[in-house]
């Protein structure tokens, strides 16, 4: 699986386009539903944490927290996504992400962007 | 006693060693990596500008991301206790977010790899906290996000 590659699919299996900029490259923004976001926030487990702790000696990717972050990711656009399918949308533009750290071990990710409609 | 003393002294300087050598090599080797994939899409550029100043009608235009959790070694994190009492760069530490952001941009490149362009790059970078105290220090992830956009005809 590419990362963040299911990042489009929303709920209902439909496709909705996102993009990171102020319009839909080649499509004309018919009307506007104003912020949706979505978040999550994740604990990391004790056999990742084990694993990253000896990781941790070498130096080098923690495959187990890439993977823990993408899921996480994946999770608050899927909800993102979600909530802009209820209102109606079918593009969301000028999405961000961050990331915040909740407490020790715990981390929150906000998806957030503006839900519209392209013809 | 003497045998508690060498354990004491002798591990942290094992693990000093041991992420010397190995944290090394997997550093040279990641380099090697991403300068051979970043000569691959070289014709696919990340550009931070919202336009890509191609002319042509736009195809489909959607996110896309990539991200990556990186660690220094304890080798790099022993000099860096040093550092922090003297001041001054961090040089241990320069290279590991070089690795972790190329990376992560390659990561965004290669989940929509038929991409013409990548505008509006976005990094963000945070640190990953851990349970386990200091340890957590040297750990970040990068988040390289983007809109990939294909052009009815290649540029």
């Amino acid at each position: 699986m590419h990362p963040g590659g299911s990042a489009t699919r929303g709920t209902e299996g439909a496709i909705l386009i996102l993009t990171n900029i102020d319009s839909v490259p080649g499509r004309r923004i018919v009307q506007h539903f104003g912020l949706v976001q979505g978040s999550t926030i994740r604990a990391k487990h004790f056999g990742r944490d084990f694993a990253a702790s000896l990781k941790n000696i070498v130096g080098g990717e923690l495959k187990g927290y890439t993977e823990l972050l993408q899921e996480s990711r994946a999770e608050a656009t899927s909800r993102m996504v979600a909530q802009a399918q209820d209102l109606g949308a079918n593009a969301v533009i000028n999405v961000r992400f961050t990331t915040s750290s909740i407490a020790q071990g715990a981390s929150e990710i906000l998806a957030y962007g503006t839900a519209i409609v392209v013809e | 006693m003497s045998t508690e003393l060498l354990i004491s002294i002798g591990l942290p300087v094992l693990l000093i060693v041991i992420g010397r050598v190995v944290g090394s090599r997997i550093e040279r080797n990641h380099y090697k990596s991403i300068v051979e994939r970043e000569s691959r899409f070289r014709s696919q550029p990340a550009l931070s500008t919202k336009e890509s100043g191609f002319p042509g009608p736009v195809r489909s235009a959607s996110l896309a991301t990539g991200s990556v959790v990186i660690s220094v070694d304890h080798f790099k994190r022993f000099l860096s206790g040093f550092r922090m009492f003297f001041g001054g760069e961090l040089r241990s530490y320069s290279s590991l977010i070089d690795r972790a952001r190329r990376e992560a941009v390659l990561r965004m490149k290669e989940s929509q790899p038929d991409a013409h362009a990548y505008i509006n790059t976005r990094l963000e970078t945070s640190t990953i906290s851990s349970t386990s105290g200091n340890e957590g220090i040297g750990t970040i992830e990068v988040l390289a996000y983007g809109t990939a956009v294909h052009y009815d005809r290649a540029p």
